[in-house]
């Protein structure tokens, strides 16, 4: 009763958020309008996978031929050569093949395919090249609040939200009730199913609230990319870098001598063959680690957005020749399915990518038994200790 | 690759660094510190219930195991005390059976040898009046020789007589 209670909460907090639609529920736009075609369908999906500037919740044509949209306009804040300029991205009119251009500042911007671009000076319109690039404008650095952001912050306050009143329910008792009472064996999961195991009995306790973090944010994020909201925060490779480094700067800096002997100078090898090893290792360690990391949450999640939607779109491609119900059947369908799949995928990814932190982890404050000592001489007065 | 690398936004991820940075301070300090804390303070909590189950089964289990051994200790003891009660018990008849059978031997023993000392002395007795009462009738036949011989031997004869029914 109370779980169904704080979900009507939280739908409320959510509709409430979405309010203030009116803001462009009539502006006129030129984002392409109806999606009918092929190349529609392959250019609608490629633009969702970017960030976005506003929170469009959707977009239809009324009688009148007019594009309405509906969503929430969010603050464009971009570094320009005079600095900061902040405004509403609804300035932009959904336009996002720069053909409108925003003045502030005496600074002319424009936004193609979700980025911002500022024209050099003198120049009035955006002009391409063959590749379809901008000649006459620089790419700014983008700090605004897209709907990346927005996913973040929602996630984290929800994730404040939860955590912090299970956390407050154990003051008063030992058992959690309503909610806390699914979180709670998810936090025992990820401490004793992966954080444990993975680094240690003695070492656990210090890296287990940032692997928590990174579980519950990813997880709760992928689950949040498959709601009609349309988040994809994490196929957004700006945020599995940021994810990965995060792991990267924790195992490098908690790495004790043991883990720098064995990239530096790996015992019980050749000494001609030490300097080879050297670099592999520190390739291993500064590149591929975090790269494996970062890509493989970028690629799981994007893949999945992208087959999704293919699927979703079989019912303006094949149309013609299923029919209208027989095209919106087999989407219905195959995209049910495939959703169960990215359920899955959802809760497999962030148990990887923690997982895999786990043990990167693991393998930097890991204490060895045995010291290493592979000269020749002591390690035969090694096995011969062994033996008598 | 180059789409990739397009697709990447530099300030995203310092927005998202930054954001990350903060929620994971955050709910290390308002969520898991506290729970993780709470959930260790538990399960110690519970190990040492079970602990101290097992103690008090342990104990129970040693109760119940010397409560026993005393119970077969009492009835050993028992056992014993029976056994050396009917042991004293036959010992005494027997000594005391052994001890009447001595008495009685000797009562007999004695009045054997008594008997035999009056039988002696009986005998002794008579051998002596047989001689006085010999002497007598000798004297007396002696002297009734002197005077008569029928009333001498008549006085042999009455005291023959005598002599055999005495």
């Amino acid at each position: 009763m109370k779980i169904v209670k704080q979900s009507f909460k939280f739908l409320v907090l959510a509709v409430l958020m979405f309010l203030p639609t009116s803001i462009f529920a009539n502006d006129t736009a030129q984002d392409g309008g109806q999606i009918s075609g092929k190349k529609q369908v392959e250019e609608y999906i490629v633009h969702h996978l970017k960030d976005s500037h506003d929170f469009n919740l959707f977009s239809y044509t009324n009688d009148s031929g007019e594009r309405k949209h509906f969503g929430v306009a969010l603050p464009v804040i971009v570094w320009t050569s005079q600095g900061l300029v902040t405004f509403m991205s609804s300035e932009f009119h959904h336009n996002d093949d720069g053909h409108v251009i925003v003045e502030k500042e005496g600074l002319k911007l424009a936004k193609i395919h979700s980025k911002i671009y500022e024209l050099e000076k003198g120049a009035t319109s955006v002009s391409f090249d063959a590749g379809h690039h901008a000649t006459n404008a620089a790419k700014l650095l983008d700090f605004s609040i897209t709907k990346s952001v927005v996913g973040v912050l929602l996630i984290g306050l929800l994730m404040l939200f939860w955590f912090s009143r299970l956390a407050k329910q154990y003051k008063k008792k030992q058992i959690p009730t309503g909610f806390g009472r699914i979180l709670e064996p998810l936090v025992l999961y990820v401490r004793d199913e992966i954080a444990r195991p993975n680094i240690g009995e003695k070492q656990y306790r210090k890296f287990t609230g940032y692997l928590l973090t990174v579980f519950f944010f990813i997880w709760i994020l992928n689950l949040a990319g498959l709601t009609p909201l349309g988040f994809n925060v994490t196929g957004q490779l700006a945020v599995t870098a940021c994810l990965a480094i995060f792991t990267l700067v924790i195992y490098t800096v908690s790495g004790n001598k043991d883990y720098w002997m064995h990239i530096l100078w790996m015992p019980g090898v050749p000494i001609f063959v030490k300097p080879i090893l050297a670099v592999i290792e520190l390739v291993g360690a500064f590149i591929i680690k975090p790269f494996s990391l970062l890509v493989r949450l970028f690629a799981n999640i994007s893949a999945g957005h992208i087959v999704l939607m293919s699927l979703i779109a079989i019912m303006f491609t094949l149309k013609e020749s299923l029919g209208v119900a027989g095209a919106t059947g087999l989407s219905f369908v195959l995209s049910f399915f495939l959703l169960l799949i990215e359920l899955l995928v959802a809760f497999l990814q962030a148990y990887i990518f923690t997982m895999l932190s786990a043990l990167f982890i693991g393998m930097a404050v890991a204490e060895h038994d045995h010291d290493h000592d592979h000269e020749i001489s002591s390690d035969v007065e090694d096995v011969r200790g062994d033996f008598i | 690759m180059e789409t990739l690398l397009n697709d990447f936004s530099p300030g995203l991820f310092v927005v998202s660094t930054i954001l990350m940075l903060v929620l994971i301070a955050l709910m290390v300090k308002f969520a898991w510190k506290p729970i993780l804390e709470s959930l260790n303070e538990r399960e110690e909590g519970i190990q040492g219930a079970l602990d101290a189950a097992e103690k008090a089964k342990i104990e129970m289990t040693n109760l119940q195991a010397d409560n026993e051994r005393l119970l077969q200790e009492a009835r050993l003891e028992r056992e014993t005390m029976l056994k050396e009660a009917r042991e004293l018990k036959s010992n005494m008849i027997a000594e005391a059976e052994s001890q009447a059978q001595e008495q009685a031997n000797k009562m007999i023993v004695q009045a054997q040898e008594a008997i035999a000392s009056e039988k002696k002395a009986a005998m002794a007795e008579l051998k002596s009046h047989v001689a006085g009462l010999s002497l007598d009738i000798a004297e007396k036949v002696v002297r009734n020789e002197l005077s008569n011989k029928d009333k001498q031997l008549q006085l042999v004869e009455s005291m023959l007589a005598e002599a055999t029914l005495n």
